[in-house]
């Protein structure tokens, strides 16, 4: 299942049996070892992951599917530093992710645009933060040449409530590649939209990344979503979750929303959705029949 | 012709009217009710008077409405940010804001007897705090966690996440609590002034016409406190629009 770590390296090292600050366990661009997370509630502790494995390389595209509440936004938290792993390692580009660093971006299936701000200085707000002495008409260009990119030329003065659900998606978009992130991660980033809107997106997305090359990981409900935009599909098992299941997308670069009808596109999706099954506890569709 | 502004003046041509009937009908002499027409020379008698305790009364309560404007940012601050805080403070701040003020009045103008102007202020203040407090907190307690994280996720403080998303997206709760602060703080200037012996402002002035049973300048106040608090009102309303206009939806 894992692809590219190199044996050996994992060996030495006083903890967990790999080095704390020293060498990545793998040159993947994302590297996911083993991690654990609990939550502490009211009503005790809450394992929601329990062994997630993942790498994605440079480049690379990875779509995580689940069952609800199995803990994938949880397992985005991680990648993002907002939350420490119990026990495994999340490595960024050869180094140990301890806390939120500015070489990631974020969207989430709600776009959260500020409301106060127009849709241009939403888009420019990261670059605020990242990049405080880039003057700001460079800030605004930069943002400007991704709204045009994603087809939002001509709405930059307006307010993020003139615009309809599948533009605010788009400008939230914009706003999470703004500072050029190393990592891009999505949370359910077209969950609320209809499916008309949701395929105007994927080739957004298409465009985007072949314009502004990014290594992501999206959260997804839809498995259509999850073969037709990443390279490699995972699937988390029920809560708490562990990489049940890896799959290789062989489609390479940019793709026809045609190669959804293929046989080859349904044969993948057959054995997601069998997989799917499985981590909801059931099983799958060649059992019962 | 503009009936938007042409309508409330006719609603208040038409209640000075009726007043001025009223008044005339039963025959009231100046002692026992006032009438719209014993208003002008009541102003013109006291026009001094009127200018100098309006503007005490002004700036007493727009005082009392900065420091409540501070504190209860502050505290609202402190509560919306941390849980165990608002826990601990919440019940003692409904236990003080459930205490009628009138009968803070007279404990603060005994406790510090003469200073006219800081137990003026104190009050205004005392009376005023709370809702800002409290929306304020509920505004930043409320923030969706997303809004937090498109910041948090690329390592900026808390006070950047306050300073740029948190604070900006309460300003429609904080405007909405500072138009019930502002008629609270003009509330409790007024109850000091009408208390206090020796003092000054627009309820002192009101006092005054009590003790001497002149009708025509105890209603001219009213007149001029009812003018003082529409403005006060107004002038947040603008500050609303300026800084958080764009919560207003346009009309769909
Ligand atoms: N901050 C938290 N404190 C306690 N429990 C939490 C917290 N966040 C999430 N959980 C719980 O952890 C589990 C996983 O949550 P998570 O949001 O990661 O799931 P998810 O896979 O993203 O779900 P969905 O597909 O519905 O988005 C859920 O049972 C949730 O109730
Ligand atoms: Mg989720």
């Amino acid at each position: 299942m894992d692809t590219n770590s190199p044996a050996g390296v994992q060996t030495q090292g006083p903890e967990e049996g790999r080095p704390v600050g020293g060498q990545p366990p793998s040159d993947a661009l994302i590297d996911i070892r083993g991690v654990k997370l609990a939550y502490e509630t009211k009503d005790g502790r809450l394992p929601v992951l329990d062994g997630v494995d993942m790498q994605v390389p440079e480049g690379g595209f990875v779509a995580v599917v689940g069952p609800s509440g199995c803990g994938k936004s949880t397992l985005t938290r991680l990648i993002a530093g907002l939350l420490e792993p119990n026990a495994g390692e999340v490595w960024l580009h050869g180094e140990r992710v301890t806390g939120p660093k500015s070489s990631v971006g974020m969207a989430f299936q709600n776009p959260v645009l500020l409301e106060w701000r127009s849709v241009l200085r939403n888009v420019t707000l990261p670059l605020e933060l990242v990049a405080p002495r880039m003057p700001k008409r460079e800030k605004e260009e930069r943002a400007l040449r991704l709204l045009t990119l994603v087809g939002l030329e001509g709405f930059e003065r307006k307010r993020p409530s003139e615009l309809s659900g599948g533009m605010r998606q788009r400008a939230s978009l914009c706003r999470s590649i703004v500072h050029k992130p190393e990592v891009l991660i999505l949370d359910e980033p077209f969950g609320a939209l209809d499916a008309f809107t949701r395929e105007d997106l994927w080739q957004t997305m298409q465009k985007v990344k072949s314009e502004e090359p990014f290594t992501g990981v999206m959260i997804t409900h839809d498995l259509r979503e999850s073969i037709f935009l990443a390279d490699q599909v995972i699937v988390l098992s029920g809560r708490p979750a562990f990489t049940q299941f890896t799959m290789e997308i062989p489609w390479k670069g940019e793709r026809d929303l045609d190669l959804l009808y293929t046989a080859e596109g349904a044969e993948m999706l057959g054995e997601l959705r069998d997989q799917i099954q499985i981590a909801q506890g059931r099983s799958p569709r060649e059992a019962d029949a | 012709m503009n009936w938007r502004l042409f309508a409330p003046v006719i609603a208040i041509v038409v209640f000075a009217l009726l007043w001025e009937a009223v008044v005339w009908v039963n025959d009231w002499p100046n002692y026992k009710m006032a009438s719209p027409s014993d208003l002008g020379p009541a102003f013109w008698k006291f026009r001094w008077l009127f200018l100098e305790y309006g503007w005490d009364t002004l700036w007493r309560t727009v005082a009392g409405l900065l420091l409540s404007v501070l504190v209860g940012l502050l505290l609202g601050m402190i509560m919306g940010l941390n849980r165990t805080m608002r826990d601990a403070l919440y019940p003692l701040l409904v236990g003080f804001n459930a205490i009628p003020k009138a009968t803070v009045v007279p404990i603060i103008a005994l406790l510090f007897v003469g200073a006219h102007d800081m137990n003026t202020i104190l009050i205004a203040f005392l009376i005023s705090f709370f809702p800002i407090a409290v929306s304020v907190s509920i505004g930043l307690s409320t923030l969706e966690p997303e809004y937090r994280d498109i910041l948090a996720a690329l390592g900026a403080s808390r006070f950047t996440i306050f300073w740029k998303i948190a604070l900006p997206k309460t300003l429609p709760e904080f405007f909405g609590a500072l138009k019930v602060a502002v008629t609270l703080a003009f509330i409790g200037t007024n109850l000091m002034e009408i208390v206090e012996p020796h003092g000054r402002g627009l309820g002192h002035l009101f006092d005054s016409g009590k003790i001497s049973a002149d009708y025509p300048l105890m209603f001219a106040v009213l007149i001029a406190l009812a003018v003082l608090g529409i403005l006060l009102y107004y002038v947040v309303v603008v500050l609303e629009r300026i800084f958080a206009g764009w919560a207003e939806r346009s009309p769909t």
